[in-house]
């Protein structure tokens, strides 16, 4: 059995889908926090039979909708002396900025200096976001 | 300030104003002469473009204001790799609206990001071409007297044709509405208008690959040109550039009040013996884009009707 110290002040990010911490990680950017970061993975899940976990030790300072936009169902606890004090409920974000790149060479993202890559949530419910500029869908491939 | 960037920056309310002024404009354009004197017409042409720009400059100057701008990359500071963020910002100095050409798509959107004059989308890549949208919107009341319950057949490119993508987009707000879709597969309308605009909103539409078979259906006959410069690959367009071809042997099944539109240019898919055909429209669209033009930058410049 892995141990890890409990937190006491920081995040622990629960439930996120086996396999998908190292994405996460790179999304939140934290291997440039000067935190204590612990990611275990494919930890045993009664709900999903197996899943990832990360704590962040120290910072309680993260990009939600980033989070959200990877996956809404990961459950964020933020701990401060060693104690659970708030759980965060995670949304899909109506728009994203500069968390995913626009892949359409059409699309002036392409050639444009210093421009946001901004995505927005479509409006039809199928949890799809396209690119503000091209209108071209995002797909993690 | 206002600009247009997408077809829906429009309500259907303000699209039905701005044709009822384009009509007038078009029943007496000399009460209009004057109306933009003083005012300067900035075109910022990026793409080669000939019906488009001199529209736009022919309509600023039939209402007495004056034009300046670019026609090509090459002769503007985006061949020294300026960006449209600081070209626009510049141009904002210079002229008080302006008309955006560009081959990459949204960049209309991030000179509105940045612009204090009213911009006009002209064209951006395979996307949008809002002001070609007008005018066909115009074209089509003209010739059927309404924008509702009618059945359009767009044909040809439908994936790159940014005005095919317009003009759903545009007529997808008008009741009892239906596409007819006719394109070689690889050519297909993008996904993004049919998840988007038609099946968002119920809109029946079908898509077929053979024009023979629905062109008795149709009340509009949106003809459109395979753009070889939308290609990367010149043997993917040298295969689709042939697809269909309207030929006066096609149109004997079609209704007799139906109207053939095209943005133009054209390169072959109307046979030339059908511009003699009362049912060619494509010639009108072409003066109907000046009216239309005209109503659009006086509404963007907020100037008084004569």
């Amino acid at each position: 059995m892995l141990n890890i110290d409990s937190l006491n002040k920081g995040i622990v990010l629960d439930h996120i889908r086996a396999g998908s911490s190292m994405k996460i990680y790179d999304l939140l950017g934290l291997s440039q926090m000067d935190c204590c970061v612990a990611v275990i993975k494919n930890a045993k899940s009664n709900k999903l039979g197996k899943k990832d976990i990360i704590k962040i030790e120290g910072t309680t300072d993260i990009d939600l909708d980033v989070l959200g936009f990877i996956d809404h169902n990961i459950t964020v606890n933020i701990i401060d002396n060693g104690q659970i004090i708030e759980k965060k409920q995670l949304y899909l974000p109506k728009t994203l900025t500069n968390v995913i790149k626009c892949k359409n060479p059409r699309c002036i993202t392409s050639i444009e200096e210093e421009i946001n890559h901004v995505f927005r949530l479509t409006e039809d419910g199928t949890q799809r976001y396209r690119c503000i500029y091209c209108e071209q869908e995002y797909q993690d491939k | 300030m206002r600009h247009l960037i997408d077809p829906l920056d429009l309500s259907v309310q303000e699209i039905d104003k701005l044709l009822d002024l384009a009509d007038d404009i078009a029943g007496n354009p000399k009460r209009y002469s004057q109306v933009c004197s003083g005012k300067k017409l900035a075109t910022l042409f990026y793409e080669p473009s000939t019906r488009t720009r001199l529209s736009f400059e022919s309509a600023m100057l039939n209402m007495g204001g004056s034009v300046l701008g670019f026609s090509s990359a090459n002769s503007s500071s985006a061949a020294k790799g300026e960006s449209v963020a600081d070209t626009i910002r510049a141009v904002s100095c210079y002229a008080d609206i302006c008309a955006i050409r560009h081959p990459k798509e949204g960049a209309p959107l991030r000179a509105s990001q940045y612009s204090k004059i009213p911009v006009i989308n002209a064209g951006d890549g395979g996307h949008q071409h809002p002001t070609q949208t007008l005018t066909d919107l115009m074209t089509i009341r003209v010739k059927k007297h309404r924008l509702d319950h009618l059945t359009i057949g767009l044909c040809g490119d439908l994936k790159f044709g940014r005005t095919v993508h317009s003009l759903i987009t545009a007529l997808s707000r008008y009741e009892g509405v239906r596409f007819v879709l006719i394109s070689p597969e690889e050519l297909r309308v993008p996904d993004y208008i049919i998840d988007n605009v038609l099946k968002a909103k119920n809109i029946p539409f079908e898509e077929v690959e053979n024009i023979e078979d629905v062109i008795s259906q149709l009340d509009i006959l949106y003809m459109t040109r395979v753009q070889k410069e939308r290609f990367f690959n010149e043997e993917d367009y040298i295969r689709l550039k042939d697809s269909y071809i309207l030929t006066m042997d096609k149109m004997q099944n079609a209704k007799p009040d139906m109207a053939v539109l095209h943005p133009l240019p054209r390169v072959n898919e109307i046979a030339l013996e059908v511009d003699d055909d009362p049912r060619a429209a494509y010639f009108d669209q072409v003066q109907n884009g000046v009216y239309v033009r005209m109503a659009l930058m006086m509404t963007l410049l907020e100037v008084e009707h004569a």
